[in-house]
């Protein structure tokens, strides 16, 4: 079988905050067309290794490829597109509009003085019409719900045109029909837009049904590979403690 | 033509005002949207300290008041990205470091007088053509700096993590928006004065922000607000002899308070 082409590639990348280490020794790689759910405990270093991901935080040891390139030569930061954790707490007063948000997609493309071209906007637009918020193009984000904030920044990563889409804690304030709604959305996108996702969620159901592989993450590698493989007693013992355990593992299952 | 325009020094006080009233709140606005309204304020008065400076070195007072607050705008981002304390804690230190710094250096230079009155609360006789000619440039570059930058200036202000995450030198566009804060600043004390400079950068701004509009409308609705208070407040400054930056204020007040009125939902 030929691999898919890597797009994320971490080597023994280790991290730590004024000394205290965060990530120990990490290896692993994310392919085109992957869907992968990365969980954990908090304070395990989910968030972390995004932002090292990003670029936002630099790695105290190992090395990252990203699209072949090492981190420090890689300059197309379009093809990874973010979707932040604390939209939720976006200021509400902000004044700007679903467009003007989503249009910031567009800015990692253009270089400085660069003015928006038709084009940009016509990719906004589209994007704002696959993330179902088109008819808010004009509606301050301050005025919307959470799911529907969700998606202005998922709009917003799509307008990249990113290969990838890393998405922190998404559903985090989001209410659970909009859930559904929203995790059949993300398996569009990687099922018919050849998006590749990575995915943060401390929702283990979710990440079990939702993605094709899963990574759990307590300071090192404690499992990579399929949920169904994975994600058992045993495994969940050594990510979160004794006492934790799979509940309904089953209900919500999509037909 | 009105009376009041066959003054030399009225046309200047209103060629001058208008470039103010445009950069003021264009600055303004990322400044309040950036939770950062406290710096206009603190560059004013570091700018008066600069005020000092040059009445004691006899230099013009408007070249010491942006050197010494574009070298305080470097500092107080400098400061602020180390970390070491709170963004609120280095603007309340320089506000008043540089408050002390101006008194000590006026009360050395014996320089209080009308003169000191003037730059705190701002007055219309003292705009020279010199003065006039490096306000009305600064005020292009400012304001063209802004035009240019604008989607980067609005990216980092929305959210520096992911403008930062796409890019964009982030550390360097704030040190930029906050150097070009402090040249606004201090091409503004001569109308509107140290004490009340803060005043039109944001006030302007947040009667803008109540009508619930989108960056770019909010930022339009804002100069406009801001050049009608100027205006406004010139007249009566003139025609009522008060300090020009008090009646400019109250204008922009009176805005303020129309705007919470009538944006009321």
């Amino acid at each position: 079988m030929q691999l898919e082409e890597p797009y994320i590639k971490l080597e023994n990348v280790s991290f730590s905050y004024d000394s205290v280490p965060v990530i120990e020794d990490l290896t692993f790689t994310v392919r085109k067309g992957e869907y992968l759910g990365i969980i954990g405990p908090n304070g395990g270093g989910k968030t972390t290794l995004i932002k090292i991901i990003l670029g936002l935080l630099h790695p105290t040891n190992g090395v990252i490829t990203l699209f072949g390139k090492d981190r420090h030569d890689f300059k197309e930061k379009h093809r990874i597109g973010y979707v932040p954790q604390r939209i939720t707490q976006a200021d509400k007063n902000f004044p700007a509009t679903v467009f003007e948000v989503v249009r910031t997609g567009r800015i990692a493309r253009l270089g400085f003085f660069e003015k928006f071209t038709k084009k940009d906007i016509e990719v906004v637009e589209h994007a704002m019409e696959i993330s179902g918020i088109a008819r808010y193009r004009d509606t301050l984000i301050g005025n919307l719900s959470g799911g529907e904030r969700q998606r202005v920044f998922i709009a917003r990563a799509l307008a990249s045109e990113p290969d990838v889409l890393i998405l922190d804690e998404p559903t985090v304030g989001v209410d659970i029909g909009a859930q559904k709604t929203f995790y059949d959305f993300l398996a569009s996108l990687n099922r018919d837009h050849h998006l590749t996702i990575i995915f943060i969620s401390h929702d283990i159901d979710a990440v079990s049904q939702e993605t094709k592989t899963v990574l759990c993450l307590n300071h090192n590698l404690v499992c990579h590979g399929l949920p169904h493989d994975l994600l058992n007693e045993h495994i969940l013992n050594r990510l979160y403690g004794r006492h934790s355990r799979i509940v309904s593992h089953n209900t919500n299952k999509k037909e | 033509m009105l009376e009041i325009f066959q003054y030399d020094f009225m046309v200047r006080a209103f060629e001058a005002g208008i470039a103010i009233g445009i950069v003021a709140p264009l600055i303004g606005m990322f400044l309040v949207v950036r939770r950062y309204s406290l710096m206009a304020d603190t560059l004013a008065h570091v700018s008066f300290a600069g005020v000092a400076i040059g009445l004691l070195l006899k230099i013009n007072p408007i070249f010491s008041a942006i050197g010494l607050s574009v070298v305080a705008a470097f500092g107080i981002e400098s400061l602020r990205n180390s970390r070491r304390i709170f963004g609120e804690s280095v603007l309340a230190l320089f506000l008043s470091g540089s408050l002390a710094v101006a008194v000590i250096i006026l009360s050395l230079a014996k320089g209080f007088n009308a003169n000191l009155f003037s730059y705190l609360f701002g007055s219309i006789s003292t705009v020279s053509t010199g003065d006039l000619l490096v306000i009305i440039a600064l005020a292009i570059i400012v304001f063209l700096d802004v035009v240019f930058l604008y989607k980067e200036l609005f990216f980092t202000s929305f959210d520096p993590e992911l403008a930062e995450a796409s890019g964009l030198p982030v550390k360097v566009i704030n040190l930029m928006m906050v150097m070009l804060a402090a040249v606004a600043v201090a091409i503004s004390i001569r109308i509107v004065g140290v004490l009340l400079i803060g005043a039109l950068m944001v006030i302007p701004v947040i009667s803008a922000m109540q009508y619930g509009r989108g960056f770019r409308i909010t930022l339009i609705l804002s100069v406009v607000f801001s050049l009608v208070s100027v205006i406004t407040g010139l007249f009566a400054s003139y025609y009522f002899d008060l300090a020009s930056g008090g009646a400019i204020v109250l204008v922009a007040l009176i805005f303020f308070i129309l705007s919470l009125i009538v944006a009321k939902k």
